[in-house]
């Protein structure tokens, strides 16, 4: 906010003051109930998006593998090909999610930012991964499994790898390799048959890619592309976003001949009346259109 | 039925080469006794920015109200556009701190960037974010929409082919859904102004 702006302009209801905001619920129970009596069903509840979900990290020699497949699903349309499921907590610690979309994405960015926060009052360097584990437990025990997110977090800090499965009630495990989401299981299979203590970095690697496509070709919510992450004990990251495309369709796509039907010309759609409104200002104002001076101090 | 399905409606935005669109229906119903057959989905919130809002008519109005009044409140505090980007993510915040009492509404957001690029994206009623490159649907006929959109949609289409690319999506997906249509209107967004046509449609 600008240091000329007035704290009390704008401050009214529609500012947000933190936390979830419960107002329309009486409103909305009164809808359902409603709806209920007029249409004789019983689920009128919208439902969110889900990233019915495979996401796995495991423990190597030399740090942290994480994986994730990139489908999110709307009841059983798939509402995102590619979406990313590997969220930043900290420059040395990620977390895969599964369950609700807008509660993994908004769980992670809300436990990110006050790891962030933390750092900066603590004046210590790096976040410790078992911080950002106790805050993600807290505030998902806090709302009983309401907030549904499942997360597989994992991270490298002064006390080595660690890799922690969090549940959406909030008990949490600390262990070598886990898998989560509906394709945990063709996952862990994978897992179990090819995991050993002390993998070389490829090779963890490789087990992480082959569990996500277990998922991505067993699990029906779980589909498209393979991400992962690899978190190294010297604080490097490496980022694999869509390092396995397995189901690409443009090729195939462009293989194929376009039919002329499906151009549309000019004048095929019937129009009643067309308007046009020109712009009035440029596009937005960026840095190089203004003059930096430094501040004084 | 679904609350989001209670006056129906369906949503499209599609990227072109350099120019953005977004459609909508033009229906209002109550179930399946029609109401009215101008109502506005698509609300322009500035110069190079469209958001088109399915589900719950009244939530419809109510979140065009909200927005406009932050967007107001963001172009005097900054004295700059809000760009489609930073839009995303306010709609996403304030549909999310809602979670437990959620507006009954899909939002889709087409746009251009500082850039001049096109910006689509859509978020569920409870604010998770999905981005797009080629197009973004909502409302109560999606499963076609999609369908219609995957076949006519090409990457990179001037401002007229865009044009009739997604009106055609858009009727063809409305005719076989109960619960839209009556007509629609498209936008399309340049670096120059946006083009505003009300299209002609079946009124069954």
């Amino acid at each position: 906010m600008s240091e000329f702006t007035n704290p009390d302009i704008g401050l009214d209801s529609t500012t947000p003051t933190g936390g979830f905001n419960f107002e329309n619920v009486h409103r909305n129970s009164l809808i359902e109930s409603q709806l209920q009596k007029a249409t004789s069903k019983n689920n009128i509840t919208p439902l969110a998006t889900k990233t019915g979900t495979t996401i796995v990290g495991l423990v190597y020699k030399n740090g942290i593998v994480l994986g994730a497949d990139t489908r999110s699903t709307n009841d059983t349309t798939v509402a995102d090909k590619n979406c990313e499921k590997i969220h930043y907590i900290a420059p040395n610690i990620y977390c895969c999610g599964a369950g609700t979309a807008a509660d993994t994405e908004k769980t992670t960015e809300l436990i990110s930012s006050q790891m962030e926060l933390l750092r900066m009052n603590t004046g210590d360097g790096q976040s410790r991964v078992v911080t950002a584990c106790t805050m993600l437990k807290r505030m998902l025990f806090r709302y009983q499994g309401y907030v549904s997110a499942a997360l597989v977090l994992g991270g490298c800090d002064v006390n080595g790898p660690h890799l922690y499965q969090i549940y959406p009630h909030g008990s949490t495990g600390k262990l070598p390799f886990t898998t989560m989401g509906s394709g945990s299981l063709a996952a862990m299979a994978v897992f179990e048959e090819g995991f050993k203590d002390d993998l070389e970095e490829e090779e963890a690697v490789e087990l992480v890619k082959r569990a996500i496509l277990a998922g991505i070709f067993n699990d029906l919510g779980s589909g498209s592309n393979c991400d992962t992450t690899v978190i190294r004990l010297d604080g490097t990251v490496v980022h694999g976003r869509n390092c396995i495309m397995p189901n690409e369709v443009k090729p195939l796509r462009d293989s194929v001949k376009r039919s002329d039907v499906l151009n549309m010309r000019k004048g095929t759609t019937a129009v009643l009346k067309s308007t046009f409104k020109p712009r009035k200002s440029g596009f937005g104002v960026t840095l190089a259109d203004v003059t930096v001076t430094p501040m004084e101090t | 039925m679904s609350i989001l399905e209670y006056n129906g409606a369906a949503i499209i935005g599609m990227s072109g080469k350099n120019c953005v669109a977004i459609a909508s229906d033009n229906r209002l119903g109550i179930s399946y006794q029609t109401v009215a057959m101008d109502f506005q989905k698509i609300f322009q919130m500035n110069d190079s920015l469209m958001v088109g809002l399915a589900g719950l008519a009244s939530d419809v109005q109510t979140l065009d109200q909200l927005l406009r009044f932050r967007m107001n409140l963001y172009e005097l505090r900054e004295e700059r556009q809000m760009t489609p980007k930073v839009f995303t993510n306010l709609l996403s915040t304030m549909l999310y701190e809602k979670r437990f009492g959620p507006y009954f509404c899909e939002p889709v957001i087409a746009g251009l960037d500082e850039a001049g690029k096109p910006f689509l994206s859509t978020m569920d009623l409870i604010g998770a974010q999905a981005a797009a490159k080629d197009f973004v649907v909502a409302g109560t006929c999606d499963g076609n929409l999609y369908g219609m959109c995957e076949t006519l949609y090409k990457p990179d289409m001037e401002e007229e082919e865009l044009f009739e690319t997604i009106a055609q999506a858009l009727l063809a997906s409305v005719d076989r859904d109960a619960l839209s249509g009556w007509g629609g209107v498209v936008h399309v967004i340049t670096e120059k102004g946006i083009v505003s046509r009300e299209l002609k449609g079946r009124q069954d």
